[in-house]
């Protein structure tokens, strides 16, 4: 019991009289039972809340995780299968309902009680607490990268061994042989010596009667079969010959079509409409105007401001009454405010460095710098960005006789559950949420606003109505990556040996490490100003790093540079302590050979960012003529400690990538007037077939903790390439995006300040 | 007002707004959903269907514009046996799509640009595929998927395709 700390103890509640009472009733214990029921018909054949076998052999692994083109139901599937020992051929894969029971209580366990080392004998305590945590919450979200790492390692994984073992323990009974001599393989229970062999399937009744481990006895990674080999995803087919069905896919009897309009200024209600010009229009059935609403969940309060609906018979119809409205919206006091007016608020916030809050200290900086023989100092921006999924919001609903019905592909069912219960003023019982295939993700379809509005208007239009966001609104109405300064300074020696890192940024948000650097630097002082501004912040693939990774990892290009040195040997040489760090930043220097040299115009760069468990490198490789970038070459490595769906990951690291680059080269949201000013893809664009670059990934196994995909390949193509940028042409940028920065007009050597 | 034309090979009649665009009516009267919606203004691609084989952009297409045309959907890309379409295989091959949104209108672009061209070079494929968005980002899986496929196979696809002709139409 040494492990177990008075923290967990107090945390689990579980101290009673002075003794230990494993709380038995918090346990989770067999929930076959009451989950079958509550499913319905799709509760046939469970055996595990998280598995079913039916009597053909084949099993479904149930997958608490939304499916957005990350890849990570079919990994979180080889997990569970690997340590069942099921046939992979056998193998379906299927979404966890939107209920409280599927809620993610690994992330509690993982997050909530990080650093506790627990007992296997208080594990399922508090597992059994978690999911009433969680289900209290309303915690089911996709995102921060965690599907593997937290729910592959902690639930599927336990899913699959206890089911295994419970598969064993009923054949053993079964046959009447010791449990440790039934072996399994492929979805068959073997027993060498009395020359037995039976599918699974044989034994699914008694095992959803048994009550399942949950400190079941993993698998040696030597042994995988299904984890870490390349298996096809299971949701590729349906996405070659248009049968997948996203939310806007679904049709419904008597259903009719909305289009809606918000307040172009965040915040705004309606002070006047006229509505006449719009329901003259053709097909037009109603004009609706829907109240704010504001709802509070794990990431913070979603404020889904007053929006004007238009109901018609056709989307087309309704998007262009839409167009039709006379609308005047309320001030809210923001109308004057433009991005310059922001940066320049950023600006004097860092001066003046009001209420500076530290992540980091560490050495004597201000000394360093005050006897330093050399400064430097830099400021770095970037714009708000908007996520543009292909897919724009959209979710069709029907609301009748007490109950509501919504098909959505979301980030967060259960919350959106809950939210829309709320809005509606429903118990949650009485919302189905059916969660779809989404066409990309990236934080947005975490924000349930959107969710919110068409189910209000299908309690009012008493039909089924499909709410289709315009490509115009999606752009406009979003939660963004915020707009972010980040002013640095660095003193060196007289031998140009780096004594101190100094970083202020604005606005901090999550994860809360992403403005650390991995670099041995003697002193440090890493820190924020808070810098309100009216913009709806949002999480964007990566979130903070997304920025951070920009800013540290350009600047400690200048750092080298400023130094005399190599920007692969100047960074080579801070990671002597850090072997993780060093093996990859040397593995992506070979794989793109780094020293060799490249003609005239043609530049390379390095970045190296950790996030998010996993660790990626990148070498940029750029061609400048006339100040015009081209991308042509980019060399990714990738350490997720281990890699479960090894293409997957190479697949996330090339979307990341892709993702990154078209914010580095194109991103851009300018406010004017406190309204976003860009609309659609040909003022917001995105990275084409013709400038994509070739990327080759490269992934390392190194054993560590597995990290996530779906974001680590993100923060580090922007740093790369302005780095590369500065090796071709010596002009350093340091404010994205690429495309507003004259080349040709701005060449720039470091700050040298003294 | 009513607009015949030929979908997959199946003669339709809808009486619509001439104005209305192709995608509208695809998706809605003929409850066609593979084709997508992305930006109604031309610029990403993901409403691509073929007219007379050439690849168009159905979400700025009035429907009045079609009148006794051959339109082709991503429903209608396997052969009449029902056997993807080699492009379809190779873009499971590749493991291409990620969400796969967009998919359907690269598949449409794609097979476009193989029926009049089965060896595309890159440049041919830059500017055959760069009108539409993948916001994954699987360029690089596409380009491979496309260079992947059997120029043989594609041509002797391309001969099964008759509903392009409408003189030839298969399954009214």
């Amino acid at each position: 019991m040494s492990k177990l700390t008075r923290r967990a103890f107090i945390t689990t509640g579980i101290v009673a009289g002075g003794g230990l009472v494993v709380g038995v009733a918090l346990r989770p214990g067999n929930q076959v039972k009451d989950l079958a029921a509550k499913l319905g018909d799709e509760g046939a054949n469970l055996v595990h809340a998280y598995v079913k076998i039916d009597s053909d052999n084949v099993i479904t692994a149930v997958i608490p995780h939304a499916e957005m083109g990350q890849g990570a139901q079919t990994a979180l599937g080889q997990m569970l299968a690997e340590e069942l020992d099921a046939d992979w051929d056998q193998v379906k894969l299927e979404e966890a309902p939107a209920i409280g029971e599927y809620a993610m209580y690994a992330a509690g366990r993982r997050y909530l009680l990080a650093g506790i080392d627990f007992p296997n004998l208080v594990i399922p305590t508090v597992d059994g607490m978690m999911m009433r945590v969680a289900d209290t919450l309303n915690m089911q979200i996709t995102g921060g990268s965690m599907s593997v790492r937290t729910t592959g390692t902690l639930v599927m994984r336990t899913a699959g061994a206890a089911t295994r073992q419970m598969l064993q323990q009923a054949a053993a009974d079964a046959w009447d042989v010791p449990v440790a001599e039934v072996l399994t393989e492929k979805s068959h229970l073997i027993h060498g010596a009395t020359n037995r062999r039976e599918p699974y399937a044989a034994f699914a009744t008694e095992v959803a009667a048994m009550t399942p481990s949950y400190t079941p006895t993993f698998k040696d990674a030597a042994d995988y079969k299904i984890v870490g080999t390349h298996k096809p995803r299971h949701d590729i087919p349906a996405k070659v010959d248009g049968s997948v069905k996203f939310a806007m896919d679904i049709q419904l009897p008597n259903m009719v079509y909305a289009s809606v309009v918000r307040s172009p200024v965040p915040g705004g209600s309606l002070v006047e409409i006229d509505d006449s010009a719009a329901r003259s229009i053709d097909g037009v059935i109603d004009v609706i105007v829907i109240p704010a609403t504001t709802v509070n969940n794990m990431l913070g309060d979603t404020l889904s401001s007053e929006s004007v609906a238009v109901v018609a018979d056709s989307y087309w119809s309704a998007n262009k009454a839409i167009k039709e409205l006379k609308l005047q919206w309320s001030e809210v006091g923001f109308e004057s405010v433009s991005s310059d007016g922001i940066f320049a608020q950023f600006n004097s916030d860092i001066s003046a460095g009001t209420e500076r809050q530290a992540d980091h200290v560490q050495g004597e900086s201000s000394s360093a710098f005050s006897s330093a023989a050399k400064v430097i100092d830099a400021d770095y921006h970037v714009p708000f960005l908007a996520h543009t999924c292909m897919e724009p919001l959209n979710a069709t609903a029907d609301v009748r006789d007490g109950r509501c019905e919504v098909w959505i592909g979301c980030q967060n069912p259960l919350g959106f559950r809950r939210d829309i219960a709320a809005t509606l003023g429903m118990d949650p019982e009485n919302v189905t949420l059916h969660n779809q295939s989404m066409g990309g993700g990236f934080g947005r379809k975490a924000r349930p606003d959107w969710a919110l509005q068409v189910a209000y208007l299908a309690k009012e239009v008493g039909r089924p109505v499909q709410l289709i966001w315009s490509r115009e609104e999606d752009v406009r109405q979003d939660f963004y990556r915020p707009a972010v300064q980040s002013r640095f300074r660095a003193a060196f020696d007289e031998q140009d040996n780096l004594l101190a890192w100094e970083n202020t940024y604005t606005n901090k948000n999550e994860p809360i490490e992403a403005p650390l650097i991995p670099y041995a630097i003697p002193a440090q002082d890493i820190g924020y100003v808070s810098s309100p501004v009216h913009i709806p912040f949002g999480a964007w693939r990566s979130v903070d790093h997304s920025q951070h990774g920009f800013f540290t990892e350009s600047f400690i290009d200048e750092v080298a540079n400023a130094a005399g040195k190599d920007a692969f040997e100047f960074r080579a040489d801070l990671l002597k302590d850090s072997p993780r760090h060093l093996a990859i930043l040397t593995r992506v220097a070979e794989e793109a050979q780094w020293s060799r040299p490249l003609p005239e115009g043609r530049g390379r760069g390095i970045s190296l960012q950790e996030s998010f468990g996993s660790l990626v490198a990148q070498v940029v490789e750029v061609t400048v003529t006339e100040g015009d970038v081209s991308v042509d070459r980019v060399v990714a490595v990738i350490d997720p400690g281990i890699a479960v769906a090894p293409d997957g990951i190479a697949a996330q690291l090339e979307s990341g990538i892709i993702y990154g680059l078209t914010a580095a080269l194109y991103g851009e949201i300018t406010i004017e007037n406190g309204a976003v000013v860009q609309s659609n893809f040909h003022d917001y664009q995105a990275v084409r077939m013709n400038e994509a670059p070739t990327i080759e990934t490269h992934v390392i196994n190194s054993g560590y903790d597995i990290g996530g995909a779906g974001e680590p390949g993100t923060p580090g193509i922007a740093p790369a390439l302005v780095n590369a940028v500065f090796n071709a042409t010596g002009t350093r940028v340091r404010q994205l995006p690429l495309n507003r920065f004259d080349l040709n007009a701005q060449v720039e050597e470091t700050g040298v300040v003294g | 007002m009513s607009t015949s034309f030929w979908v997959n090979g199946v003669q339709q009649t809808v009486d619509v707004d001439p104005s209305k665009p192709l995608l509208w009516v695809i998706r809605e009267q003929l409850a066609l959903t593979g084709t997508k919606f992305g930006c109604g203004i031309a610029q990403c691609g993901a409403c691509t269907v073929h007219i007379e084989g050439e690849a168009i952009r159905s979400c700025v297409t009035p429907i009045s514009a079609i009148e006794g045309k051959q339109v082709t959907t991503i429903e209608g890309l396997r052969s009449e046996s029902g056997d993807l379409h080699p492009l379809q295989q190779a873009w499971i091959d590749h493991q291409v799509p990620q969400c796969g949104y967009c998919q359907s209108g690269q598949l449409m672009s794609a097979s476009a640009l193989l029926a009049s061209n089965p060896s595309p070079s890159d440049s041919d494929i830059d500017s055959a595929m760069q009108g539409n968005i993948c916001r994954c980002g699987m360029y690089g899986r596409i380009r491979s998927a496309i260079k992947s496929v059997d120029s043989v196979a594609i041509a002797s696809q391309a001969d099964e395709k008759l509903f392009y002709d409408g003189a030839e139409v298969n399954h009214v």
